[in-house]
């Protein structure tokens, strides 16, 4: 019965947009820094899934490159965070983002 | 057969978030992004983007997640994190705030001045990077990634660059001989994962 269903472009724009919504209210609710960092992963990852979608609804093979570029820049953000959350957690000795409450100056 | 394999590997996609924030340990929470990260590596498949799922599996699945998982065996598993609020009613507010955005994106998916008219009529666009018969999957993403794309894809090579250096910077910290020893790893770490 279910194979009868056609899954368009819109099945998966509904699901990245659940996945967006996941991601965005995990970096609003939890403290820890590390969690909040693979909350903002799900977020680019709903991101991807909508590019690859157009990609194949419109033909185009420049969403999937696109998806590329956005997985070295998610790369490249996770080495300098997760450096970054080293670094602090070597001077405070705590990885709760009200850790970094110093940084208001 | 392909909407039965949408609908259980959507719902492992979706789990694995609810996972991801929902989780007390933060290893538990790595391995909830691992499910979710291969789940959209088989709707990838679905999508005829071969190549993507296999990138998505060795450089997320592979190289982020484990260094996520590094750093957190680093840092140390057993802090519970505290549950006293800062900022008054921030959950519920979060809450909120990620239903209404939902509920827009929702909105605008049903919306073609939103997903484009092609979405709709579902003629496919023509153009220079319009697929057309130019072979399997790998061959037509080399193809525009080094034609149209190259000048970004030369960008990204600086990026990831700039990236190391920084990484390299910032974990070593302040320069202290005594604290190098343990430094060492984490730097190698990152520029394992970034190339």
């Amino acid at each position: 019965m279910m194979a009868a269903i056609q899954i368009t472009d819109t099945y998966y724009l509904v699901l990245s947009a659940a996945l967006f919504s996941i991601g965005a209210v995990g970096v609003l609710v939890r403290r820890n820094v590390l969690v909040m960092f693979m909350s903002v992963e799900l977020m680019l990852n709903a991101v991807n899934l909508t590019f690859v979608a157009f990609a194949k609804t419109l033909n185009d093979t420049s969403g999937q490159v696109i998806v590329f570029f956005t997985l070295v820049v998610a790369a490249a953000e996770v080495a300098v965070g997760l450096a970054i959350i080293v670094a602090i957690f070597r001077r405070r000795r705590g990885m709760t983002a009200d850790d970094m409450r110093v940084l208001q100056g | 057969m392909n909407a039965v394999i949408f609908f259980i590997f959507a719902a492992s996609t979706l789990v694995g978030a609810g996972g991801v924030v929902l989780a007390r340990n933060p290893v538990h929470s790595a391995l909830f992004l691992v499910q979710t990260l291969l789940s959209v590596a088989v709707l990838f498949l679905l999508q005829d983007a071969e190549l993507l799922a296999a990138v998505q599996v060795i450089v997320y699945a592979g190289a982020i997640v484990v260094l996520f998982l590094f750093v957190i065996m680093l840092i140390g598993v057993d802090r519970r994190e505290a549950l006293t609020e800062t900022l008054r009613f921030q959950r519920p507010i979060a809450v909120a705030l990620g239903a209404i955005v939902l509920a827009e994106i929702i909105f605008l998916t049903g919306h073609t001045w939103a997903t484009g008219a092609a979405t709709q009529s579902g003629v496919p666009i023509t153009g220079s990077t319009s697929s057309g018969d130019l072979g399997n999957n790998i061959q037509r993403v080399a193809r525009v990634l080094f034609t149209d794309f190259l000048w970004p894809f030369e960008l990204t090579a600086l990026l990831l660059v700039v990236a190391v250096v920084g990484s390299v910077v910032l974990a070593r910290g302040s320069g202290d001989r005594s604290e190098r020893s343990i430094e060492e790893p984490s730097s190698t770490a990152d520029s394992e994962s970034a190339s």
